[in-house]
């Protein structure tokens, strides 16, 4: 089994080697080294989507807005995946970001994760009928645990997901009960030696 | 009295680098401090007459072993090599976590000779060879099993049995990332299960040698004096592969060298010195010159390095013993200043090693300082302005911005990977081809261009902004809001310049590794002496701390 440091420096030189900067190289090293941790293909996707580069111009978009519709080819996922970290503190500001037409789109999910991390926030992608969810690039939650990943995604919808709880007020309720099983009630005596006890605020 | 942090513009420059020494803060010494209270087991001890076999050697604390799995093999004269082009080696090594099974000795019989064309896996932790010092060995055995002891002279010389020519670890060839292991307590410092490796191998040397003298002549033969075997170390061949290591991990450079820093710093602020500190200091000093003295070398270059140290530190005792009084108050500042007036770069350092050697209470702390978490600090804060970052650089590379690039002499080596081996090299960009697949380790000319580039932006440009159109400079764009945090995180130098000593970027790291001895064999290769005075395993529980300036050696 290849080790992820060794996975992170071969793809690093490969990516350079493939034409993109020492810079970059080391961006894309970081985020396949992720998908390969969390056992996603960025492997087998990324010396794909090298083999494709040779033939076919992929469009770089530099600047993201609401809507982005790639003129001719499909996007680079990785030129794509870099714009969106590096533009996080404004498209965080986005309800809804869409994109049409990206290539090998599981190489963007990789920069969308650490995305989620900067931001603090997770972050749900849908594409055609796929749903994924990043998770502050701890996990990626999604069906296509060693799966082949599509190759092309023809419309991707990416929502910031609001910091907040994942069950009801009385759920939690329910189970706090549950938790104060654990407690003991406090005699009077101990309460008068307890800490700040016999003093006024005011000392 | 506060002293500050010495300035990252003198000490991050190679040639102060290149002149540093093992100290308290080195990582086989933490590891001995970390390890004492182990238990040290041979549990397996497999060699035949000649002393070919298989041999474990472990740690073990509780549930937690680490083991040292060996293979010696016999080759024949002409096979062996230390260059990195070999494929055979005297003995072959891993560092293997728990107890290996019979199952797993066997697996690792087929891929650890193999060493990089073999496969390891994430069981293993650490990976190394090593090749006999054949003049050493043989005089060792012949004089055991006639039931002498060896030449010391001859061991002086050399001053070990055997020689690594590598020591792999990190996820490399299959091994276990750093990150499965990396909350273990006892391995929280750089390296260590590296030291672990070569410290137990070392053991591994005097058994063999004792096992074949034996064989050799059963009636006469007697082992090895323990003393003897305490004065020598393993030798260790290290070329280039060394060299971008520093640079490609600047946080970890940083906590290495302001660890270094810090200590000097607080050892210049005590402000009345204990006699039983200051006499551990003086003892060190005087004790220590049989290093420099033992020190064997043929390269010109570190022979006048030897020279002017031997020189200075003589002098200092002189300071020491007659124009010094430790009664003052903050005396080790005065002496720091004192060096930095009156010796060379060598001395300067050796003495601020040996400074620490009496203040476990400030070095401890420190030393748990020294690793680092690498990938917290990866991304760039890209809402920041081309202003912030032009202030950056302005502040912390000020005297790699006077570099002029244009001139050939400036710019006339480039670093690459080389197909054969995987190993990085240093070539001549005018001469050799290959320069535009350049590694990016020429920080100090890229970080120049970054400059000027940015010279010609608007203030108010984010970061963002200023790399969708200049991505080839996004390799140091990071780099500079790291050292914004880290001081001691880039070499103030420039590492593609005519008169590079690439050396000097080995030494550093050697020093911190606890090396002695450097011996320089060219400008790009070096051979250095690790553990020689150290502890044997059996001593473990109660050893001098200061042993490295006590060998007989």
């Amino acid at each position: 089994m290849r080790s992820l440091s060794e996975i992170e420096t071969a793809v690093k030189r490969a990516s350079r080697a493939v034409g993109f900067s020492w810079g970059i190289s080391e961006e894309i090293g970081k985020s396949i080294r992720q998908l390969e941790l969390f056992g996603l293909q960025g492997i087998k996707n990324l010396n794909q989507y090298y083999k494709e580069k040779t033939t076919k111009k992929f469009e770089n978009l530099n600047l993201i807005s609401e809507k982005n519709v790639a003129p001719l080819e499909a996007y680079c996922p990785i030129i794509l995946g870099i714009s969106f970290l590096d533009q996080i503190k404004s498209v965080e500001n986005f309800k809804k970001i869409k994109f049409k037409k990206i290539a090998y789109p599981i190489l963007f999910l990789s920069f969308l994760s650490r995305a989620s991390e900067i931001s603090g926030k997770k972050i749900h992608v849908r594409f055609d009928q796929n749903e994924i969810l990043l998770n502050l690039n701890v996990n990626i939650f999604s069906s296509f645990l060693n799966q082949d990943f599509p190759e092309f995604a023809n419309e991707i919808e990416i929502k910031f997901v609001n910091n907040q709880d994942n069950f009801t007020e009385v759920e939690w309720n329910s189970l706090y009960k549950l938790a104060e099983n654990t407690f003991v009630e406090e005699s009077e005596s101990l309460k008068q030696s307890a800490a700040g006890a016999g003093l006024t605020d005011n000392d | 009295m506060k002293v500050e942090l010495r300035d990252p513009n003198t000490i991050m420059k190679l040639s102060r680098l290149g002149s540093f020494h093992q100290s308290k803060l080195s990582f086989l010494r933490s590891f001995l401090s970390e390890f004492k209270d182990w238990d040290y087991k041979r549990d397996l001890f497999n060699l035949d007459q000649k002393g070919f076999g298989e041999a474990v050697y472990s740690f073990k604390k509780k549930d937690r072993v680490y083991s040292l799995v060996c293979f010696a093999n016999e080759i024949k004269d002409e096979e062996r090599s230390d260059r990195v082009i070999a494929t055979k080696w005297d003995a072959a090594f891993t560092l293997y976590d728990g107890f290996p099974s019979s199952n797993d000795i066997k697996r690792l019989k087929d891929e650890v000779p193999k060493q990089e064309v073999g496969r390891l896996s994430f069981k293993e932790l650490t990976l190394s060879r090593a090749n006999k010092s054949v003049r050493v060995f043989n005089h060792v055995v012949e004089s055991l099993s006639e039931g002498n002891q060896p030449d010391l002279d001859l061991l002086l010389k050399v001053g070990y049995l055997y020689r690594t020519t590598a020591v792999y670890g990190s996820g490399k060839f299959g091994l276990a990332d750093r990150f499965r292991i990396k909350n273990r307590e006892e391995i929280n410092g750089p390296f260590r299960l590296e030291m672990m490796l070569v410290y137990l191998v070392r053991q591994f040397t005097f058994d063999q040698v004792n096992h074949v003298a034996h064989y050799k002549n059963s009636k006469k033969a007697v082992k090895l004096d323990k003393q003897i075997c305490k004065n020598l170390g393993i030798g260790n061949s290290t070329g280039l592969g060394m060299a971008p290591f520093i640079v490609n991990h600047p946080t970890l450079l940083n906590n290495w060298i302001l660890s270094r820093e810090t200590a000097l710093k607080e050892i210049r602020e005590i402000k009345i010195v204990k006699i039983e500190d200051s006499e551990l200091f003086i003892d060190c000093v005087k004790k220590s010159l049989k290093n420099i003295t033992s020190w064997n070398t043929d390269s010109e270059y570190q022979q006048i390095k030897i020279k002017s140290l031997l020189k200075d530190v003589e002098k200092f005792i002189n300071y020491i013993e007659n124009n010094f009084d430790f009664k003052i108050e903050h005396p080790f500042n005065e002496i720091y200043l004192w060096l930095e007036k009156n010796s060379c770069e060598e001395c300067i350092e050796y003495i601020v090693s040996i400074m620490m050697e009496p203040y476990n209470n400030i070095i401890e702390p420190l030393v748990a300082n020294m690793s680092s978490d690498e990938d917290k600090y990866f991304n760039i804060p890209t809402n920041r302005t081309t202003q912030e970052l032009r202030d950056i650089i302005k502040t912390r590379y000020s005297s790699i911005l006077k570099i002029n690039f244009d001139q050939k002499e400036n710019h006339q080596n480039f670093w690459f990977i080389s197909k054969n081996k995987e190993e990085p090299r240093l070539a001549d960009r005018f001469e050799e081809h290959g320069s535009e697949l350049e590694q990016p380790l020429a920080i100090a000319r890229d970080v120049k261009k970054l400059y000027e580039k940015l010279l010609s932006e608007k203030n108010d440009l984010t970061i963002a902004q200023f790399l969708s159109s200049n991505s080839e400079l996004r390799h140091v764009v990071r780099r500079a809001f790291i050292i914004e945090k880290f001081p001691y995180s880039e070499i103030q130098d420039n590492t593609i310049s005519k008169s590079i000593i690439p050396i000097d970027m080995l030494r550093l790291k050697l020093s911190f590794f606890g090396a002695l001895k450097f011996d320089p064999r060219s400008d790009k290769w070096l051979r250095i002496c690790m553990f020689q005075g150290a502890p044997l395993p059996s001593e473990l529980k109660n050893f001098d701390e200061q042993w490295v300036y006590k060998t007989i050696n």
